[in-house]
């Protein structure tokens, strides 16, 4: 098989020293050179360029046609990867071997002027995004089409809707045609009539023999559009496989059995969760006939007014099935200083047998104060719940007790069905 | 093994600054960015400001009225026998353009940071569509030119003819020293604080409101070190007829070689690290 990019022990260090000194000045030079002599004593003075390996030892081939998603938390180098791989910046070691040309789509909408119209910032878009003029002429219609813009293409952006933005510029970034895409979670944004419309159209891409690197934290797009998946953490590529285990490896990881934060950060965080039973016993198997208890500690160093914690059920491809929250339950979380604890019961009966996940958020209306996602997954078996006694395929994720009744048809009224 | 990965082109990324400088090639290549990247500006301008175009002809009219009633007026600064406003408008048009392309390239990679940071072109095309958009200004206030010299009787010579290549020295000029101050900017942000000054100094290292017959014979090569100087001569000669620069484009030609060589070289070297630093 051919190969299309070609990875060798690929590292990026960042240095926080340095880019602390982005905003220094040609004042803070002259005095830092004029103190250096004694910088150089004073304890401590070194340690203040710390560096971190945004990325290392990254070793991979992609082979032509491949599509492989790229997942991972957030920080585990991802988005470091592809802006190398686009070339935006350079590598601290290692090597890349690209073959063919890349057109990387890190962003919706790259180089837009407000002030320009539709027509103007397709242009300039498209330019940017690396096609000829007359490339972009030739495409045109089918780029206004797609973005369903037509009445508004003479209209200065700044006036367009956030979803008509968000459309016109993957609109423009569909039409390239590179051998290598590179995308990175464009389908963060925009509402779900767009984001299928979006998926539809990689879909085309990866079916066309191009070669795709797609990262998300949505993983049943990944799921859909992707053969392979690379697994980074803490800048590492620490697993690669097919789309399905690695993100089954991903979603479960450590987390499976329970959730503990490494260490008090200081801040308000959630430090732990586990799976309990009615009796308050640890639960090991949850079954579908159970309730489940989700135990959750978390601390509020200072008061925080307002303060809700709340739990996401994920399935096992990671797409939100329902949440929920102490608001929820009509009264107001304990707003601290102190470390609490909270339980959340999902009734019997109520989550399907299946894999979950669980994801959880400490927030203050407005404010993320710890996300952990996935924080803990389970799987839940069918047991002894009446659910599965007559019926054992019941498809989904959760049951909803729905009121049925069925009735005889009386011919009430003579010829009324005739 | 099909035939076709031969015909694909190959990348190679590697540590280092050398591993992302653009090459003559690639800039080529990206021309037509470079075109859109200057027809951006220039709409932009005209959607942003009420008058437009204007600005590029209100600026040097304005400073030749004002240094007309300073210079040639009150301080009786000599003119190479042609009339002040004349003899300080052929000067204004070139130094407009050189002070605005050196001051719009200075802050075009800062002021272009969110592009930078999510796609890669060549990054040179960013300074270099700073310098080539006030060339548009140029060709706009040259007409206020020729319209002054009809006012003042002036037929154009065939000496006009060598007018592009001082326009031509004035852009390269202007995207050497941007090639410096641009990479500059980026690094130390107090940049933009220090070229308005710096630009306001080489205003009076080059022969604008007074003409360069005033420097004494024995300082003129080393004044000729300022390419600016020859410019602005050039202009003055080749629309007016005043002395030819002469010697001095030698001279011009020579540090504008060096700088842009220099320049590119440093441009080369931070190019790499312009998104991690920003």
């Amino acid at each position: 098989m051919d190969i299309a990019i070609k990875i060798s022990g690929l590292g990026k260090r960042y240095t926080i020293g340095a880019r602390e000194e982005r905003y220094d000045t040609l004042r803070d030079r002259i005095a830092a050179a004029a103190s250096r002599p004694f910088r150089r004593l004073a304890p401590g003075g070194l340690a203040a360029s710390t560096t971190i390996w945004a990325l290392r030892d990254v070793t991979h081939e992609i082979r032509r046609g491949e599509v492989v998603g790229v997942i991972g938390g957030n920080g585990a180098g991802k988005s470091t990867l592809l802006k190398i791989l686009s070339r935006i910046t350079t590598p601290t070691e290692g090597e890349v071997e690209i073959h063919g040309r890349v057109g990387s789509l890190l962003e919706v909408g790259t180089g837009f002027h407000p002030d320009l119209t539709g027509r103007e910032n397709i242009f300039l878009n498209g330019a940017i995004l690396g096609m000829r003029k007359a490339e972009i002429e030739r495409k045109f219609d089918d780029i206004v089409r797609f973005a369903e813009i037509d009445e508004f293409i003479d209209t200065p952006v700044k006036h367009y809707s956030s979803g008509m933005y968000v459309r016109l510029g993957f609109a423009v970034a569909a039409q390239m045609e590179p051998e290598i895409l590179i995308v990175d979670e464009v389908l963060a944004v925009g509402d779900i009539h767009f984001q299928r419309k979006c998926l539809g159209k990689l879909d085309d891409v990866a079916r066309s023999g191009r070669t795709v690197l797609f990262v998300s934290h949505n993983m049943a797009a990944i799921q859909r559009l992707c053969t392979s998946a690379l697994l980074l953490q803490h800048g590492k590529l620490i697993r690669v496989g097919d789309v399905r285990s690695t993100v089954a490896a991903y979603l479960g990881g450590e987390a499976r059995g329970g959730f503990a934060a490494a260490a008090r950060s200081g801040d308000a965080q959630i430090l732990s969760a586990d799976l309990e039973d009615a009796t308050g016993a640890p639960l090991e198997n949850p079954a579908c006939g159970e309730p489940i208890v989700c135990r959750i500690r978390f601390t509020l160093p200072q008061r925080s007014p307002g303060v809700r914690i709340g739990i996401g059920v994920l399935s096992c491809d990671g797409v939100p099935i329902f949440t929920t929250n102490t608001a929820d339950a009509g009264f107001p979380c304990p707003s601290g200083p102190g470390d609490f604890e909270a339980r959340m019961t999902i009734p019997a009966d109520t989550l399907l047998a299946g894999d979950f996940h669980l994801a959880l958020c400490l927030w203050n209306p407005g404010t993320i104060l710890d996300l952990q996602e996935p924080a803990l997954s389970f799987s839940v078996d069918a047991g002894r719940s009446p659910l599965y006694v007559e019926n054992a395929t019941r498809k989904g994720y959760v049951h909803v007790d729905c009121a049925w009744s069925v009735t005889p048809l009386v011919e009430t009224a003579a010829g009324a069905l005739s | 093994m099909n035939a076709r990965p031969s015909t694909l082109p190959v990348t190679h990324i590697r540590p280092g600054s050398r591993a992302m400088s653009f090459t003559v090639d690639e800039v080529w290549q990206a021309r037509e960015l470079l075109y859109f990247l200057v027809w951006r500006d220039i709409k932009v301008r005209y959607k942003q400001t009420v008058l437009g175009i204007a600005w590029s002809v209100l600026q040097p009219f304005l400073t030749m009225v004002v240094f007309t009633i300073f210079f040639g007026r009150l301080a009786k600064v000599p003119s190479d026998g042609v009339p002040y406003p004349l003899f300080s408008l052929a000067a204004l048009v070139p130094w407009t353009y050189f002070s605005t392309a050196v001051s719009n390239g200075s802050s075009s990679l800062v002021g272009n940071q969110h592009l930078i940071a999510k796609v890669y072109f060549p990054r040179v095309l960013v300074p270099l569509a700073s310098v080539v958009m006030p060339a548009v200004d140029l060709g706009v206030s040259f007409g206020m030119l020729v319209v002054l010299m009809a006012w003042y009787r002036i037929a154009p010579t065939a000496g006009m003819l060598v007018l592009p290549l001082y326009v031509g020295l004035a852009m390269l000029t202007a995207f050497a020293v941007t090639l410096w101050t641009s990479g500059l900017s980026v690094r130390y942000r107090d940049a933009r604080y220090v070229l308005p000054f710096l630009i306001q100094i080489w205003l009076f290292l080059t022969p604008v409101a007074y003409p360069a017959s005033m420097v004494p014979e024995r300082w003129r090569l080393l004044y000729a070190l300022n390419p600016m100087a020859t410019v602005v001569e050039g202009f003055r000669s080749s629309l007016l007829g005043t002395p030819s620069p002469g010697a001095m484009v030698a001279v011009a030609l020579a540090v504008v070689a060096a700088a842009l060589a220099a320049g590119t070289a440093y441009f080369r070297s931070v190019e790499g690290s312009i998104v991690d630093l920003a």
